[in-house]
């Protein structure tokens, strides 16, 4: 069975359809690429899911549970962890006290007055750090990270409360190269390991096709492609619509339209 | 046109900029490559003088500016068009481009609503719809038409492709090109090379706040290690 | 009938005045993103000046026109004094220093105004032209109450001309929003603000000046308008000149109307339309959600760590001190300690909001003054015993304290602030009203602690027992889950959101506990006093609090601490040595926020980290 389950969701502004209609599935462990021009309507579809919108119509599930219109924090606890486009810590605490705070909130014990954070959640968070490498970073305040770090960091947050499901909102807006491939290559192997669920956006197209398994394409507020990285790369619609013939995020086999010449196929290599 | 020496910035005690030299002649289009926090927003930050430098010269148009006030480098003639595009959300199209207005110099043409709305057609088409409302492809040209709004003789362009969809990057340096047609001098901060070597004469690479490479874009092209170490690409 | 018909008449005419002042806050909150406490002050020095002017010019039209005309453009350039010498200094001060520096001015401007004019209240003679009256419906009806009423509409008409179709208005919206794009555009925002502080201050000394055939003029002009300004525009939606107009009629109008139904506690009436406007629309009736202005302040807070060394050390010198020393002690230096006993308390009450929370209070001595009088009205009416009475005060404290702060906690910033200081202003004005029960202006006396308790001394050490173990509680909390939760919200209300935590109730029930932390020590202020009186409940006790909490810096858990040494110390000397200690106060507020704004625990934390890091 899906993990999430979208089904005709729909969602206007001001007798603008900024969302229509729009259905799909992930499943888990799969890593599914929701992109589109900018106004399209993906971060409205994305806020729908999460909570922080409710959708005018249509159904969300999650393992056929109805989470529709949910207010984000109980989306959260019904098992779905988010990363923001723009990091979101605690940049008053430290890379530890964040993952703890989570874990905290997920066992329910924010309300305590008492004991102190430092005895609390300890060895699960830095376990959790450890698995995304972040292990000597948990003693520094996350105010000063450096971006990539903080990434880091907020996937581990999210992924504290063992979610069936990750929302990623642009994980990758912000790194360099380098560092894109590596957080992508981690996200997918934990997403395979724990059985979990990915939906992210993404404005880079190496990233895209070089980690999704699938790809939702939108435009206008509707689903006009969606299937494996080949088979959207080669759509004609999707070309005309968002990919261009051009040669920006150097997606592979483009065609460099200043020189002429055939930039290298990236993702090729990096990718499955 | 715009000059730069020894070029330093500070945040509380850590340093982020360091002895930055750069240069830009008239007419040139320069990029700025680096990575993310590699320096490139704090350079155009310090130039416009919303970041103050802690040493060395800014020189533009035989003028030293360094340690002025933001609106007295715009008012000689230095355009910024910042990273996070910062549209007025409750102004409208004409609004936002009545607030960049100043008059041009002497023999210059003057950037008129009507000539930007030519580079830009899909603004023309909403002139009075508030910022807010508007695309981010859409903003981003609004960012820049308000700033040519001033008839600036060189323009700040910090990262004009992040964040846009593919085809509205390739209609982004079509503009850019007609702007260096018009004369205009250009330095871009860019993380896209596909992007920065289809607009740029030159470059300089930035790494954590300190210059590493300058060149022409073919000899950067060419300098396979130097792309590698740098920009990891 | 007619009776309502003239009060209706009668509430616009207030409505206008109102609208005068409200617009021009609102005007330079827009752009600079600054409460301006001294709006007030301003509205004030307009009618005093205006009343001079106008009986020292030749009587007849030109003097009294001139004269108000003249007061409203003198106070306009006095607000552009204002804004080159102190607030362009601190656009980049975290706001709540900004509100506190504005409220160095009005200290400042009460004892200048003092000075000047003396204490007793001034009478201005009546508007030439407009001396008679009109008849409708039979009654007759003030000609220049009616010619107010015309005033409102014609400035607001006039306000909205100027900010939708001239440049100026743009670029004024435009550095609403961006102030440091409109910079970097290439306009000079310091003229831009300089002339948007000299168009708000003319408005308030217009609003001012026009008052003086109305009523008297007085020293309590100041607080009583502002109070009034904030609620017009807090419901009418900050930055909102129509907001403003709309809430001033409202406002106004229930004022008039209010006299009829509840004489004694007009605001009370207040209070409830505010209420439900901001639970209908908790931005104002016209307000949309702000965020913050691009190129304020706001690095991130740093982390809360264990206390240096040297700081621990200190710490028990200090409590071993207060432990031995003062058996030893005459009385009178054991009331000032068992005062500073008290004060650290309630600084640390607000510190746990403003610091850990992120909230501001410019209301705090509400919960103080309300476990006072918790404490005090059942020793009156129930002859509780003090005991009883000092379990009361929390409670008391604690119950407002989770029914205003439900309200207060739904919004951010300066928003919740000025909410806190309306909330605080309506306690001050029903005990000071409520005559029957509260004994109004005179107080509450005879409020004394059980014969154990009566020597000073042993009062001292229940106090510091107390007051201690109530602070470190505070302490404890901070540290714990709750108190990160608190942290969490305030870091990032996003991620916050994101993992599960229900900001509001975190909010809430951090706001409550600040409360009956504040009634602890209000109830034990009472029995120190052996009376309670409404400026327990005033502006100006909700500003010391802030003071001691800002003097020692928000974001060290010292802090409230040397803060409520410090401020009290001062103060006591202040008082003792002369008659102005008011201005004295304004200016030494107005230094620190110019020279320390990190507070004195903050700056002595800066420096010695920086010689850790250097050595």
């Amino acid at each position: 069975m899906a993990t999430l389950e979208v089904d005709k969701l729909r969602k206007s502004f001001g007798g603008v359809q900024a969302v229509r209609d729009v259905s799909f599935a992930v499943a888990p462990g799969e890593m599914l690429a929701l992109i589109g021009p900018n106004g399209a309507g993906k971060s409205t579809c994305f806020n729908m899911l999460n909570g922080q919108l409710r959708p005018d119509a249509g159904w969300v599930r999650l393992n056929g549970q109805d989470i529709t219109g949910l207010a984000p924090r109980k989306v959260w606890r019904m098992g779905v962890g988010r990363t923001f486009q723009i990091t979101a810590t605690f940049g008053s605490m430290t890379v530890l006290e964040n993952v703890q705070m989570a874990l905290l909130s997920h066992r329910r014990r924010l309300g305590q007055l008492w004991t102190p954070v430092a005895r609390a959640d300890r060895a699960p968070a830095e376990a959790l750090l450890a698995r995304l490498d972040m292990a000597d970073q948990a003693a520094r305040p996350c105010g000063i990270l450096a971006y990539g770090d903080l990434k880091r960091v907020e996937l581990a947050i999210a992924l504290a409360n063992d979610p069936k499901l990750l929302l990623m909102d642009e994980p990758t807006a912000g790194m360099a190269p380098q560092e894109r491939v590596g957080l992508m290559a981690l996200t997918a192997s934990i997403a395979r390991e724990r059985g979990i669920a990915v939906l992210f956006t993404e404005h880079d197209m190496d990233v895209v096709f070089g980690h999704a398994d699938r790809i939702l394409v939108l435009d206008r507020g509707a689903l006009i492609a969606e299937g494996p990285p080949a088979e959207v790369r080669a759509d004609p619609r999707v070309r005309e619509v968002y990919l261009g013939a051009g040669f920006s995020g150097g997606h592979p086999g483009s065609r460099d339209p200043v020189r002429g010449s055939v930039a290298r196929p990236k993702s090729v290599q990096g990718g499955h | 046109m715009l000059r730069i020496s020894g070029l330093a910035a500070h945040y509380g005690r850590a340093h982020i900029l360091d002895d930055v030299a750069l240069e830009v002649g008239p007419g040139e289009v320069v990029v700025l490559l680096g990575r993310n926090g590699a320096g490139k927003s704090t350079t155009m930050k310090a130039i416009m003088g919303l970041v103050p430098p802690s040493a060395g010269s800014i020189r533009f148009l035989g003028r030293e500016i360094a340690g002025r006030e933001p609106f007295e480098i715009a008012r000689l003639g230095l355009g910024y068009v910042p990273e996070e595009r910062r549209i007025f959300s409750e102004l409208t199209v004409m609004e936002n481009l009545e607030v960049g207005r100043r008059s041009a110099p002497p023999g210059m043409a003057p950037w008129t609503p009507e000539r930007l709305f030519a580079l830009f057609p899909s603004l023309g088409g909403m002139r009075d719809r508030p910022g807010g409302r508007m695309s981010g492809g859409e903003q981003q040209m609004l960012t820049i038409a308000r700033t040519l709004m001033g008839n600036p003789r060189l323009v700040l362009l910090d990262e004009p492709s992040e964040g846009l969809a593919p085809v509205v990057v390739e209609r982004m340096a079509e503009a850019i090109g007609v702007l260096k047609a018009e004369g205009l001098s250009i330095l871009l901060s860019e993380q896209n090379l596909h992007f920065a070597r289809a607009v740029s004469d030159r470059a300089t690479i930035i790494e954590k706040g300190r210059i590493r490479w300058s060149g022409t874009i073919p000899d950067l092209m060419a300098a396979e290690e130097v792309r590698e170490q740098y920009l990891s690409v | 009938m007619e009776n309502l018909v003239l009060q209706a008449l009668s509430g616009l005419a207030s409505a206008s005045s109102l609208f005068l002042v409200a617009s021009g806050l609102t005007v330079i909150f827009g752009v600079s993103r600054i409460v301006n406490f001294a709006h007030g002050s301003f509205y004030m020095l307009g009618a005093y000046l205006a009343w001079t002017f106008v009986t020292t010019l030749p009587r007849g039209h030109l003097g009294f026109w001139g004269g108000v005309l003249a007061a409203a453009l003198l106070v306009g350039l006095i607000g552009v004094v204002v804004e080159v010498l102190l607030l362009r200094r601190i656009y980049r001060a975290p706001e709540l220093f900004q509100l506190l520096a504005t409220f160095g001015v009005v200290l400042i401007v009460q004892d200048l105004a003092l000075l000047t004019w003396g204490a007793q209240d001034l009478l201005g003679p009546r508007a030439p032209g407009l001396r008679g009256g009109t008849e409708i419906f039979g009654m007759r009806f003030p000609d220049y109450e009616l010619f107010l009423i015309g005033v409102g509409p014609v400035v607001l008409g006039l306000l909205v001309l100027l900010f939708r179709y001239t440049r100026w208005g743009t670029l004024v919206r435009a550095a609403t929003q961006d102030r440091e794009m409109v910079g970097a555009l290439g306009v000079n925002q310091r003229m831009l603000f300089t002339s948007v502080f000299f168009l708000g201050a003319f408005l308030a000394g217009l609003g001012g000046a026009l008052q003086l055939p109305r009523e008297s003029v007085n020293l309590h002009m100041d607080l009583a308008i502002i109070a009034e300004a904030f609620v017009v525009v807090v419901v009418g939606g900050l930055g909102s000149l129509t907001g403003a107009a709309l809430a001033a009629l409202l406002i106004g109008e229930l004022h008039a109307f209010g006299i009829l139904v509840l004489p004694k506690i007009t605001l009370v009436l207040v209070f409830l339309v505010m209420a439900v406007v901001l639970v209908v629309r908790p931005h104002g009736l016209m307000g949309k959600a702000t965020g913050p202005a691009h190129g304020g302040a706001g690095g991130a807070e740093p982390v809360i760590g264990p206390a240096p060394r040297p700081l621990v050390h200190l710490g028990i010198a200090a409590l071993v001190a207060a432990l031995v020393l003062p058996p030893f002690a005459g009385d009178y230096a054991l009331s000032v300690l068992t005062e500073i006993a008290i004060f650290i308390l309630f600084a640390a009450s607000l510190h746990l909001i403003m610091g850990p929370g992120g909230m501001a209070s410019f209301g705090h001595a509400a919960y103080f003054g309300l476990g006072a009088y918790g404490a005090a009205l059942a020793a009156k009416w129930l002859a509780a015993p003090m005991e009883l009475g000092l379990a009361i005060a929390p409670f008391a404290a604690g119950l407002f304290g989770l029914i205003f702060g439900w309200f207060c906690v739904r919004l951010s910033g300066v928003y919740s602030a000025m909410l806190t200081l309306a909330f605080a202003q309506i306690a001050w004005s029903v005990t000071f009203q409520w005559v029957e029960v509260t004994g109004g202006d005179n107080g509450i006396l005879g409020v004394w602690p059980e014969p154990w308790a009566a020597p000073k001394l042993v009062y001292y050490y229940l106090t510091l027992a107390l007051c201690l173990g109530a602070t470190l509680l505070l302490r404890r909390i901070i540290h714990a889950p709750f108190g990160y939760a608190l942290r969490a919200q305030r870091d990032s209300a996003l991620r916050a959101e994101a993992i599960g935590i229900d900001a509001f109730r975190i909010r809430w029930l951090a706001f409550a506990l600040a409360a009956v932390m504040a009634g602890i020590a209000g109830g034990l202020f009472a029995y120190a006093k052996g009376s309670v009186f409404p400026t327990f409940l005033g502006i100006p006790r909700s500003v010391d609090a802030l003071l001691m909490v800002l003097l020692g810096g928000v974001q060290t858990l010292s802090g409230p601490i040397i803060g409520a040494l410090a401020f009290t110390g001062l103060q006591e000397q202040l008082v003792r040595i002369t008659d102005l200690w008011r201005l004295i106060l304004g200016l030494v507020i107005v230094a620190l926020v110019l020279f320390f704004p990190q507070g004195l625990a903050g700056a002595a934390r800066a420096r010695w980290e920086a010689r850790r890091g250097d050595a």
